[in-house]
């Protein structure tokens, strides 16, 4: 296999990095790889070089103005180019697009199956689903012994509409609570 | 507990023989968590790692498990103090290299650890003799119960358990056993067993983890994903494969002790030479003789009680151990010659390996 940049000398230096949530896969000779700094982890990014031989990258990915950034953190798009980690747990929603590929890349599938906090629900219902901000819904049951309560006193201040109301409420929820 | 009783107590796995421990020398399970609502470690400032310690160390502290623990900040340890726990793997060499921020906390006989800040805010290992992954990822299991009922754990549905590299994600769990694989070595069938592993999304390593070399014909063997099978799943796997290794090992020793029982006889000999008499001794050299040793020992032409002289040797000639038991910083030439004089010491009472069970079967072969 020979060198990706002057494509004479044979390849000895494989470098894969995530970017643009994909995972790149570069073959360099040593003379390239010492050139390009790709012993200095730090200071090399594989989507930088890449654009510098001209392809395979789009031109504008090489400073983005509407970076995505993540709110909690403050990490960038760029910065987990560099590093392969995420900033906080946050990240993960925020740079959700195109993540899924690169899972793809390091891990058998894509979707949890282990071990999840005795906190958390154990269903696999989408997160999104679940708004943080809604009250708590009362359970059907809890839901019937406070109608009840109603009825019995509205009954009591001889409101009888209400009672009509509540008494019609009350019957449609026990069917429901029947059925299910 | 303070550090010089943590140096005297040798770890558990180092004393106590566990199951299949002739080939396994310890099994190690390791979860990665994150609090919710703080940048992880790497991205972090120094006041967040702050913080952040200040809310997971004492929720350590209080386990049961964790009683009458070790637990003390990266800062506070001496360069050699943090190496030891290195060589004993209890913390990683990425952990010992942290400053402000990061802690580490472990119970008395050293079968859990916790690093707190390395690349995630909680990095929990426990480590078993021989081959028990399972029972290393129950106990770490309980653990990892109990913390969460105080620490709010970053998880997700989809995801799983989110951590700071996306090769963590899901369980958060790295199952891995240390294995002796001299016959495999000396065969010359390791290479294909890695790549065989690789093939199966397994990883292999050297003594000390990922780019080390493998010494002492010690390999460390890896679950690569963590994300889409149970924990249970995952050791399960690892546990077939270690099986199916284990078998291949004794396989390769019964062969060569068949086609070539001189060749080991020699190799075995020549390492009791090198360590009952060398005065300089370098840690390569050391630990490849061990090595031999122990395969003496399986094979039956060194006393079993030695193993355990073996395993605890193999850490105390490390560089931080020699230097501790010194009590001051040694150059690497003066610390060739502490190691060659705590290895005679150590072998003092063992005699030459007996080989008769070899010379019979060959004086058979000769009628």
């Amino acid at each position: 296999m020979n060198c990706d940049v002057c494509q004479t000398e044979k390849a000895t230096v494989f470098f894969s990095q995530m970017a643009e949530g994909k995972l790149q896969k570069v073959n360099l000779c040593k003379g390239c790889a010492d050139e390009k700094g790709v012993t200095d982890p730090t200071g090399f990014a594989l989507a930088d070089m890449l654009e510098g031989m001209g392809e395979e990258s789009t031109p504008e990915a090489t400073f983005a103005p509407d970076e995505l950034i993540c709110d909690s953190c403050g990490f960038s798009q760029t910065d987990f180019k560099k590093t392969g980690r995420f900033g906080c747990a946050d990240c993960y929603h925020v740079f959700d697009e195109g993540f899924e590929g690169l899972l793809e890349a390091m891990h058998k599938h894509t979707q949890h199956t282990g071990k999840s906090p005795a906190s958390f629900p154990d269903l696999p219902s989408a997160p999104e689903s679940i708004d943080p901000d809604a009250p708590m819904k009362a359970s059907p049951l809890d839901e019937l012994s406070e109608l009840k309560q109603s009825l019995s006193k509205s009954v009591e201040d001889e409101d009888y509409e209400e009672a009509a109301r509540l008494r019609d409420a009350i019957s449609q929820l026990e069917s429901q609570i029947g059925d299910s | 507990m303070r550090f010089s009783t943590l140096l005297k107590n040798p770890a558990e796995w180092m004393r106590t023989p566990g199951p299949q421990s002739d080939i396994v020398i310890t099994s190690r399970v390791r979860l990665a968590r994150n609090l919710t609502s703080h940048p992880f470690p790497g991205w972090a400032r120094k006041e967040d790692r702050a913080i952040i310690m200040e809310e997971i160390r004492p929720a350590l502290e209080d386990l049961t498990e964790m009683k009458d623990s070790f637990s003390e900040e990266m800062t506070k340890l001496s360069a050699i103090e943090k190496q030891v726990l290195v060589e004993r793997h209890l913390i990683s060499r990425e952990h010992a290299a942290k400053g402000p921020g990061c802690g580490t906390v472990m119970n008395r006989n050293q079968t859990i650890s916790v690093m707190i800040n390395e690349e995630d805010h909680l990095r929990m290992q426990a480590i078993r003799p021989g081959l028990q992954l399972n029972s290393a990822y129950q106990s770490l299991d309980r653990i990892d119960s109990s913390l969460e009922e105080t620490l709010p754990f970053a998880f997700d549905h989809k995801y799983g358990y989110l951590t700071a590299c996306p090769t963590n994600l899901g369980t958060g769990m790295r199952a891995s056993a240390m294995l002796h694989l001299p016959g495999l070595v000396l065969s010359e069938q390791i290479n294909q067993t890695i790549q065989g592993a690789n093939k199966i999304g397994l990883a292999v390593r050297g003594l000390y983890g990922e780019g080390t070399e493998a010494l002492a014909n010690l390999f460390q063997i890896s679950n690569q994903n963590t994300l889409g099978s149970k924990e249970e799943e995952i050791i399960e796997h690892l546990d077939r494969v270690i099986t199916q290794l284990i078998e291949n090992e004794k396989n390769a020793r019964l062969k060569m002790l068949e086609d070539k029982p001189t060749a080991i006889q020699d190799q075995v000999g020549r390492a009791y030479a090198v360590l009952k008499f060398a005065h300089i001794i370098s840690s390569k050299e050391a630990l490849n003789h061990l090595s031999m040793i122990r395969l003496g020992c399986d094979l039956g032409f060194v006393p079993e009680e030695e193993r355990e002289t073996i395993n605890v040797l193999l850490t105390e000639i490390q560089p931080a151990h020699l230097q501790i038991s010194a009590k001051r910083k040694l150059s690497p030439d003066e610390r060739d010659i502490l190691r060659a004089d705590i290895i005679r010491s150590s072998l003092n009472g063992l005699t030459a390996p007996d080989f008769s069970t070899i010379l019979t079967e060959r004086d058979d072969d000769d009628e």
